[in-house]
Parts: C-alpha cells; sequence; structure tokens
C-alpha cells in the first residue's frame, strides 16, 4: 500500500473524491497540507481574499451541481472568517465540506496562537463535524464528511485537522474506501408505499390543489419528476425563494413564487385551496405568515426527506418521509395506473379562478412615478438579454426578491440565493464559484451598492483567475429593504439606510482591471446589458442607477393570513 | 407534560455537546440529564427528562435522531416504565435529629453511608418524587448539601433500546 503523510492524504482523498477545485486561503495550520496541494496538479486551488467567500463559491458550486464543494481554511480567524457560509449552507441545505486547520494537538485547549475551538464554534450551523485525533484516519473522515454532506439532507460538514496530524515526514499506508456505512446514521431511499397512495388519492378527490414545492426539488433532482406530476394532473404549482426553477418558471401551471413577496396568485391560491400537496419545502415563516391564519381550507401532504421538517410549524395530515424524486416517480406511476381521475369540472373552476387572480394583479409595476428606471425593469432585461438561460446569483435584499419575482427560471440549479440565512456578500463569491465550474455560461450577479460592498474584495480574486461574470448592480443608494420596512412601520424613519459616500464602482473595478458601465436611462440598458454579455472574457460590473423610492410587492401583512398583503404603496387585499 | 427521552449514541468525543447544544440551540428544556458508556464501550446511554407540549417533545425526539452520532431514540413516558434517580443528601445531625434523620431515611428506604459527630449523609434512590418527598419530610434547615444524578430509565418488559 502507498505510504502518504497527512497532508498528502488530505489532497489525494479530495482527488479520490472527484474533486477539481477547493476555495481556500493558507495560514500556519495548513502549511502541510498547502506544500502537499502545490506538489501535484489534480486539485486546483482558487486563493479567495476572505474566507468568507471562500465558503460561498464552495456553496454556490454545490447550488449549481448537486455535489459537495470544498473550502479549505486555516484555524482560529480562517475558520471563524468562513463560520457565516457554512451557517448560510446550513440553513438551505447544501453539501459542503469544509476543512479547517487547527493548532497541533499538544497545544488544543491552552489558547494558542490562532486557536479556535472550531468543532464548537461551528455546532449549531452543521450537519455533522469530525475532529482528527490519528493521522490514518483523514481518508475514512473525509469519505464520511463526503458522504453525510451529500445524502440525505444536505448540509455542511466540517473537517478539522490539527497541524501534527499532517506532518510531511510521518507517512502512513493510504486507502481511500470505495463506501462507508454508518450504523447512526442511514437516510431513507425511499418513501412508505401506503403513505403514498393516501396521498394520491387525497390529490384525485381534490377540487382546489395545489404543488407547493422547495429547494428539496432543486437539491433532490427531482424537476422532471414534479413537472411531469403537475402537467399530468393539470394543478396550479407555486415554488418558494429556493424552489425556483425546480417548474419551469414560464408554463402555464406556473403561478408565481409564494409567501411574503409572493406573488398575489399563489398566495391566494394557497389560502384558497383544499389540498397542498408540499414537496421539499418547509413551511418557513417566510411563507405561511401567521400560522394559525394559514389555508384553513386545506388539507397537507408534506414530502420531506427530513422527517423533523414535517409538522414542525404546519400539521401535516399524511406524512411522507422519502426523496422528493422518488416519492415523485411514485405517485406519477399511481396516477398513471389508476382508474379514478381528477375532478376536470372542479378544475377548470378552480383555473378560472386563478385567472381572475392573474388578471388582477400578475406581477405589474408601475414605470411613470419616477424619472429613474425601475429595478424589476432591469431585471426583465437580464431575463430577456439573457435568454432566461442565465445562472443568476444574488444577494441579498430588494434586489433578490426583484429578481426571484421577473427573472423567469425554466431549470433548476440556475437561481442561486441565500434563502434562509439571508447573507449579503453572498452573491459575488457564489458566481464565481459558478462561472470556474461552468465556463461557458451567462453568470450574473443580481446585487446592490449595498450588498456587494460586503463581500468586494473578490474583484482581485476575480483578476488572479480571470473569472469573468457580469454583476448587475441595481444601485438605489440605500439599503432598500430596509428602507422598504421603515417606510412602512416607521413613518419613513430612514434609520443607518441611506449608504452615504457610496464609491465610485466604475473607478473601483477598474483599479482591479475589469470592465465597469454606469446606465442610468433605461433607453440605455438594453444595447448596455448586450455589450456587458458580449464581452465573453472581462468581468463587467453594471452600475445601474434605478428608483430609491420603489417597494417590494407583493408584501404580506404582518401576522395576516396568505392573502393579507400590500399590492402596491397604497392598495391592500 | 413530562417526558423521559432515552438515547442511545455513538460513544465519541463531542456527541454529548452535540445533544446538549440541540437542546439550548432550539429552545429545548432539560431538567434532568445523565450519560454513561454502555456494556458495549463504543455506545452511551444518555436519559433527559424534559418539559413540553406534544408538538415540541416530537421535534426534540425528531432532531436527538437527525444528529449523526445518534443511533436510536426512545421517549420511554409513551409506554410503561422504570425511571430511578439516586442522591445523596447531607444533613445537620447534632441531638435529636440524629434518631430523626435515621427513622426517616429508614422509612423511604435510604442508607447513611457517611456518618461524623455533628452530619449524616444519606442516600436514597427512586423516583423524582421519592426524593423530593424526603427532602420535604427532612426540611430544608436541616440540609447542608444534596447531590442528585438526574433521572435514568428504561421500559418495562421485553421492550429494550438496543442496536
Amino acid at each position: 500500500m502507498e505510504l502518504l503523510s497527512g497532508a498528502e492524504m488530505v489532497v489525494r482523498a479530495l482527488k479520490d473524491e472527484g474533486v477539481e477545485y477547493i476555495y481556500g486561503y493558507p495560514g500556519g495550520a495548513l502549511l502541510h497540507i498547502y506544500d502537499a496541494l502545490f506538489q501535484q496538479e489534480d486539485v486546483k486551488h482558487i486563493l479567495v481574499r476572505h474566507e468568507q467567500a471562500a465558503t460561498h463559491m464552495a456553496d454556490a458550486y454545490a447550488r449549481a451541481t448537486g455535489k459537495a464543494g470544498v473550502s479549505l481554511v486555516t484555524s482560529g480567524p480562517g475558520a471563524t472568517n468562513a463560520v457565516t457560509g457554512i451557517a448560510t449552507a446550513y440553513m438551505d441545505s447544501i453539501p459542503m465540506v469544509v476543512i479547517t486547520g487547527q493548532v497541533m494537538s499538544h497545544l488544543i485547549g491552552e489558547d494558542a496562537f490562532q486557536e479556535t475551538d472550531m468543532i464548537g464554534v461551528s455546532r449549531p450551523v452543521v450537519k455533522h463535524s469530525f475532529s482528527v485525533q490519528n493521522p490514518e484516519d483523514i481518508p475514512g473522515i473525509i469519505k464520511k464528511a463526503f458522504h453525510i454532506a451529500e445524502s440525505g439532507r444536505p448540509g455542511p460538514v466540517v473537517v478539522d485537522i490539527p497541524k501534527d496530524m499532517t506532518t510531511p515526514t510521518e507517512r502512513y499506508p493510504y486507502e481511500y474506501p470505495a463506501s462507508v456505512k454508518l450504523r447512526s446514521y442511514n437516510p431513507v431511499s425511499r418513501g412508505h408505499t401506503g403513505q403514498i397512495k393516501k396521498a394520491m388519492d387525497m390529490v384525485l378527490s381534490a377540487k382546489r390543489p395545489v404543488i407547493y414545492s422547495g429547494g428539496g426539488i432543486v437539491m433532490g433532482d427531482a424537476s422532471n419528476e414534479l413537472t411531469e406530476l403537475a402537467q399530468m394532473l393539470n394543478v396550479p404549482v407555486t415554488n418558494t425563494l429556493m424552489g425556483l426553477g425546480g417548474y419551469p418558471g414560464t408554463d402555464r401551471q406556473f403561478v408565481g413564487m409564494l409567501g411574503m413577496h409572493g406573488s398575489y396568485e399563489a398566495n391566494m391560491v394557497m389560502h384558497h385551496a383544499d389540498l397542498i400537496l408540499a414537496v421539499g419545502a418547509r413551511f418557513d415563516d417566510r411563507v405561511t405568515n401567521a400560522l394559525d391564519k394559514f389555508c384553513p381550507t386545506a388539507k397537507i401532504i408534506h414530502v420531506d426527506i427530513d422527517p423533523a421538517a414535517i409538522s414542525k410549524t404546519i400539521k401535516a395530515d399524511v406524512p411522507i418521509v422519502g426523496p422528493a424524486k422518488s416519492v415523485l416517480s411514485e405517485m406519477v406511476s399511481i396516477v398513471k395506473a389508476s382508474k379514478k381521475q381528477i375532478d376536470k369540472e372542479a378544475l377548470d373552476a378552480w383555473w378560472q379562478q386563478i385567472e381572475e387572480w392573474r388578471t388582477r394583479h400578475g406581477g405589474r409595476f408601475r414605470t411613470d412615478d419616477s424619472e429613474l428606471m425601475k429595478p424589476q425593469q432591469v431585471i426583465e432585461m437580464l431575463s430577456k438579454v439573457t435568454n432566461g438561460d442565465a445562472y443568476v446569483c444574488s444577494d441579498v435584499g430588494q434586489h433578490q426578491m426583484f429578481a426571484a419575482q421577473y427573472y423567469k427560471f425554466n431549470k433548476p440549479n440556475r437561481w442561486i440565493n441565500s434563502g434562509g440565512l439571508g447573507t449579503m456578500g453572498f452573491g459575488l463569491p457564489a458566481a464565481m464559484g459558478v462561472k470556474l465550474n461552468f465556463p461557458d455560461a451567462d453568470v450574473a450577479c443580481v446585487t446592490g451598492e449595498g450588498s456587494i460592498q460586503m463581500n468586494i474584495q473578490e474583484l482581485s480574486t476575480i483578476s488572479q483567475y480571470d473569472i469573468p461574470v457580469k454583476v448587475i448592480c441595481l444601485n438605489n443608494q440605500s439599503l432598500g429593504m430596509v428602507r422598504q420596512w421603515q417606510d412602512m412601520n416607521y413613518e419613513s424613519r430612514h434609520s443607518q439606510s441611506y449608504m452615504k459616500s457610496l464609491p465610485d464602482f466604475i473607478k473601483l473595478v477598474e483599479a482591479y482591471g475589469h470592465v465597469g458601465m454606469k446606465v442610468d436611462k433605461y433607453e440605455d440598458l438594453e444595447a448596455a446589458m448586450q455589450e456587458a454579455f458580449s464581452l465573453k472574457d472581462r468581468m463587467v460590473f453594471m452600475d445601474i442607477a434605478v428608483d430609491p423610492f420603489e417597494h417590494v410587492y407583493p408584501m404580506q401583512v404582518p401576522r395576516g393570513s396568505m392573502r393579507d398583503m400590500w399590492l402596491t404603496k397604497t392598495e391592500r387585499t | 407534560m413530562r417526558h423521559i427521552i432515552s438515547v442511545l449514541m455513538e460513544n465519541e468525543p463531542g456527541a454529548l455537546s452535540r445533544v446538549v447544544g440541540l437542546f439550548s440551540q432550539r429552545n429545548f428544556n432539560i431538567e434532568s440529564l445523565t450519560v454513561a458508556p454502555t456494556e458495549d464501550s463504543t455506545l452511551s446511554r444518555l436519559t433527559v427528562t424534559t418539559l413540553g407540549s406534544d408538538r415540541v417533545i416530537e421535534q426534540i425526539t425528531k432532531q436527538l435522531n437527525k444528529l449523526i452520532d445518534v443511533v436510536k431514540v426512545v421517549d420511554l413516558t409513551e409506554g410503561e416504565h422504570i425511571e430511578r434517580e439516586l442522591m445523596m443528601i447531607k444533613l445537620k445531625a447534632t441531638g435529636q435529629m440524629r434518631d430523626e434523620i435515621k427513622r426517616t431515611a429508614d422509612i423511604f428506604r435510604g442508607q447513611i453511608i457517611d456518618v461524623t459527630p455533628t452530619t449524616y449523609t444519606v442516600q436514597l434512590a427512586g423516583a423524582s418524587d421519592k426524593l423530593d418527598a424526603f427532602i420535604d419530610a427532612i426540611g430544608t434547615s436541616g440540609i447542608m448539601e444534596v447531590v442528585r444524578t438526574g433521572v435514568s430509565g428504561l421500559s418495562r418488559g421485553e421492550k429494550v433500546l438496543s442496536l
């Protein structure tokens, strides 16, 4: 058997796992591993400018591919800088393996230089974590880390490696395990057939059904099965923020995103439904609004890989624990074989009602109340210029909601955003992570002048590795979402939401060697955006001036039901 | 309602902190907690008593099951079960009190396990409410120190929590 040092084992195990890129930042505790990285070419390392970006790059790769992303950060501040990225992945159930350096074993607990109890610090935001105690364990631990990160309900796994586990002169036999078995961890591989049959019987008896699907469809690779089932039944489909692209966004049966900033029709459909088939979604507070007023007439079927997600906030009438893909394909088979048909007359009446709702609001916004262009117009233009086929990596705030509402995602894994944690600064490194792995695809970072400054140092990483992402910065010169809440709930007292002394973004990106474009008029937008995407080899930053007074609508009224919404600044349901 | 949840888990470093962390992170209540290895040294058995509505208890058992180190979870209070807690209680024992404490300890089937001219230490095992009753019977004025293990329990009859 081959003899390798601990440091070499780490790198080799990543290679054997099929990892092409890792994202990281060196430091004292990792020097042996970085030396091992230097001496091979299979695993390529991307040097970020801040560890948070390394985790977001790995995370976005996972969101785009379904495979675990990997980042490598040193002990102490390197590890703590990665925590936000780990928490971001955890909240959205994204598979990730984060290798953190640690001080030498004999120094642990002595407040050594750059020591942090990373296992402790990361505990609430990881699916699992490992601390390496013997170098021989490294291959097995890394195999387990990938297995745990990617299977069941995915999530981030931390592997903490003390420096003395990687000493170059100490060599041990290396063998990468072909498979892994854990007696305490056996995620279900299929749903309970009896429950699935019962569920489909309810669906076929429903008069006002809706499918409410989430990120579980995207990460569970179940988009085709979902689409097939929905279209066989002619049932309306709504997606959560995390689920966008799981069902084709331009299809007639798609009623839009639901929840706090969901479409009028999606929230109305949910509220009036008599049956909700929830798949890979978790009834979170940004979806349900007040729990006691949630969908009063609906029976609920809840399909999820994680039993703990079922009946956590809203009680399920029929719980089904299993992977979305296999459960949905069983559902398709049942419908195909069933003699019972869904009540067509009732469904026609339901669709008629839905079309009325669609006509009533249908995602309209005003363009005549401001000299400046509207953020929604920019997103619609992005959708047009990229044929709805780009990877759209978003930051957090109003621009994120506009992107979710107005970019029509027809494919899964294309909408990449921090849904659960709401991490500002996610967008740019996420776009970098995607572009690096899909060099031929159009990759846009939709951001604002607030979010972009949270990881703007990565403009330097983009220069180093030539990662030609396109940044679409909706510049409203304020922290738009905060400002909107202040307008609505604090009599427009804009406490600390005004971004005074913004940099000249054009000069800034030019200083890093990139292309900057300033757009002030809607008439210039299409040509400028066309040009930006035609510059295939250049990173382009579009600084687009948009109306600072615009709000995101619809917006659910706090403590109301799903149908209680503000539709404009003055109009309520 | 009070529940006794029994957990079989890997005897790994950090496993206990994951369980304890879960309770604080998700705002679950811990009344008592006890943990030790089993006859199989790779496994630990943890017992936690907690208060909560049915919905909360369901979440507690589900979230515990989600922990990678956790092998099996059972809510003992769902079925017939036996629970015991051990208490050692150090009491001022002078004059008439010495006889009184001895008599009360006998009634509760406790044993005096340490004796000095001025103190008795009584050991008592039983359900938690029995230990509470002993404390009430003795009265707080004579108590110098109390240490309790927290509840351990298992199901009655053939039912077992094992691999």
